[in-house]
């Protein structure tokens, strides 16, 4: 990996797709209707501590390609997670310095502050497209995210630094 | 954070110029594909091989559920497997019986109205499918079955469980489809009141087990416990296969319209087994087509014909000429009144739409501009089921809305 000489880890990218193949199962993964309501968006959290982690070797395409390919399972157009996670990889990549440094509940109100931008696009899209689907639920995942981001971001961190 | 170690510091200038320089790029990437997609509808292609892409995936993340489903299965008791067999010997007398009962009826039905191509179309062929175990999308009701095109599935193709109706296909792969559930808040469904026969459409109401419909007048004759059932217009569906049961009537003295909720027969949330269905679409019942500006059905040989050009011909299909009734329905009929010559459906809905209420049925149109040979067009669309049905999307549900009060409006002038 050219962009990461200099320093000793391996590259991210193995980790990286082991973590979106991850979250893809998580995201598809039957469940109980109560449970389907709160399930938090796996693949943007994947994105968004990616972004922050390894803003190069991730950054934006990865966001894009694990949009379109919540694409092509759900959604009602094409490109519609595409733009979403890229937006959200856009901002992590654009602020990782500024968010890898807080304590990890600065980081959880940023990540939910992300999270709710990304929904919106989502819901601006839907609604532009005439696919609009205004229940309030929609916005649980969002909150959910934020309480798992915590632990989802040390399970993240571990895939990526299995060695130490 | 202890995974956040890699190139601090660095900037981030680098191939590819700056995040907000690549966010642009991706972006307009995204809106040309979402523009593609949504308004040219070229990628149907796309939805295709991304169909058959994911299927397997899809397999692989169900796969524990259904491994389970099948240990289950295998360490049944005896005991519920005799249980069982005793239900479904049961059910299958009194199925039987029903049927029975049915060709009787049908039968009877095909003397009274001397005609029996005038029966409505019951499915002619049907295939099982399975429900793949996935969650598509928790905000809309989406399921996968795993049938596609090389099992002859088509887009926009009926789904029925032995209850009632489920849905529709909507993407299409080669091994798998997508089915919009009739529940699903984007789609709208063509019903009739069976116990008035008043017409309206049942759209999902945007939660499981739900169905509104939003579009009956406040005068309307509808009372909890009313049974819907598949109106036939629309074309997706065969006519008569039962939908929901009425479960809320709220009627508002200064709301134009009723409220109406109505819970579904079919078992949603719990089929994994269902049906697609073929039926013959030239059924005379079956959904309206404008020819030449004129209402048709879908079978020519018993349109009603605009010039009778011979004295009357009976068809061989009506053997007891006991009724006036088929020399009307096969056209050519000589100088009846102008009001029997309506095609079958019309004729049907006649009665139904006269102690029926308030409802803009095309009948009433019918009657009216029958005698000149010239009938007005009709501008009422069913919207039955957005985007199965080539493109349509919520939009022409507001619009019809709006094309519906135009309709009423139109039948009261008449």
């Amino acid at each position: 990996m050219s962009s990461l000489k200099g320093t000793s880890l391996p590259s991210p990218r193995i980790a990286m797709l082991k973590t979106v193949v991850g979250a893809l199962i998580l995201t598809l993964l039957p469940l109980p209707s109560w449970l389907e309501i709160i399930r938090p968006g796996f693949l943007a959290l994947t994105v968004i501590y990616w972004s922050i982690a390894a803003p190069r070797a991730g950054g934006i395409a990865l966001g894009w390609i694990c949009g379109l390919m919540l694409d092509a399972f759900e959604g009602p157009v094409l490109g519609e997670h595409a733009l979403a996670l890229a937006f959200l990889a856009y901002l992590g990549v654009r602020e990782h310095q500024r968010i890898r440094s807080k304590p990890i509940f600065q980081q959880s109100l940023i990540v939910f502050a992300g999270l709710i931008l990304y929904e919106f696009v989502l819901f601006a899209i839907d609604g532009w497209t005439g696919h609009a689907s205004t229940t309030p639920l929609r916005w649980v995942p969002t909150l959910t995210g934020a309480l798992i981001w915590p632990a989802a971001a040390a399970v993240l961190a571990r895939s990526y630094r299995p060695r130490t | 954070m202890a995974g956040f170690g890699t190139g601090s510091g660095r900037p981030l200038q680098g191939r590819g110029g700056s995040p907000g320089f690549r966010f642009t790029l991706y972006a307009i990437a995204s809106i040309a594909i979402m523009v593609l997609d949504q308004r040219f509808n070229w990628l149907e292609r796309a939805h295709y091989i991304l169909q058959a892409a994911t299927y397997p995936v899809e397999l692989i993340v169900s796969s524990p559920v259904a491994a389970w489903r099948w240990i289950e299965n295998s360490f049944a008791s005896r005991d519920s497997l005799e249980a069982e067999n005793q239900r479904l010997h049961t059910r299958l007398r009194d199925l039987e019986l029903r049927s029975m009962r049915y060709d009787a009826l049908a039968k009877q039905n095909a003397a009274l109205i001397g005609l029996r191509k005038a029966l409505p179309p019951v499915a002619q062929r049907w295939m099982a499918a399975h429900i793949v175990n996935i969650q598509l999308d928790a905000l809309r009701q989406r399921v996968l079955i795993d049938r596609g095109s090389l099992n002859g599935v088509t887009q926009g193709q009926a789904v029925l469980d032995d209850h009632g109706v489920v849905g529709q296909t909507m993407y299409v792969g080669p091994w798998s489809a997508e089915v919009i559930l009739i529940t699903d808040p984007e789609h709208a469904l063509p019903v009739e009141i069976e116990r008035t026969g008043l017409r309206t459409i049942a759209v999902g109401a945007g939660d499981a087990t739900s169905l509104a419909l939003p579009y009956l007048p406040a005068n309307a004759d509808i009372r909890v416990g009313d049974v819907l059932v598949t109106s036939g217009l629309g074309g997706v569906f065969p006519p008569g296969y039962p939908v929901a049961r009425v479960t809320e009537v709220h009627k508002d003295a200064v709301q134009p319209l009723a409220h109406v909720r109505a819970a579904p027969f079919a078992h949603l949330a719990t089929d994994s087994e269902v049906m697609l269905i073929w039926f013959r679409h030239d059924s005379p019942s079956a959904p309206l087509r404008e020819h030449n500006g004129e209402l048709t059905t879908g079978d020519r040989s018993i349109q009603a014909l605009p010039a009778p050009a011979r004295p009357a011909q009976t068809s061989p299909a009506a053997p007891t000429p006991r009724s006036p009734m088929p020399k009307a329905a096969t056209g050519g009929a000589p100088g009846p009144a102008p009001k029997t010559r309506i095609t079958t459906p019309a004729g049907r809905a006649v009665p139904l739409a006269t102690h029926g209420g308030g409802v803009p049925s095309e009948s009433r149109s019918h009657e009216a501009g029958s005698g000149t040979g010239k009938r007005p067009r009709i501008s009422l669309r069913y919207p039955c089921c957005a985007k199965a049905r080539g493109g349509l999307h919520v939009r022409p549900l507001v619009a019809s809305r709006r094309a519906r009060a135009r309709a009423l409006a139109g039948a009261r002038t008449h």
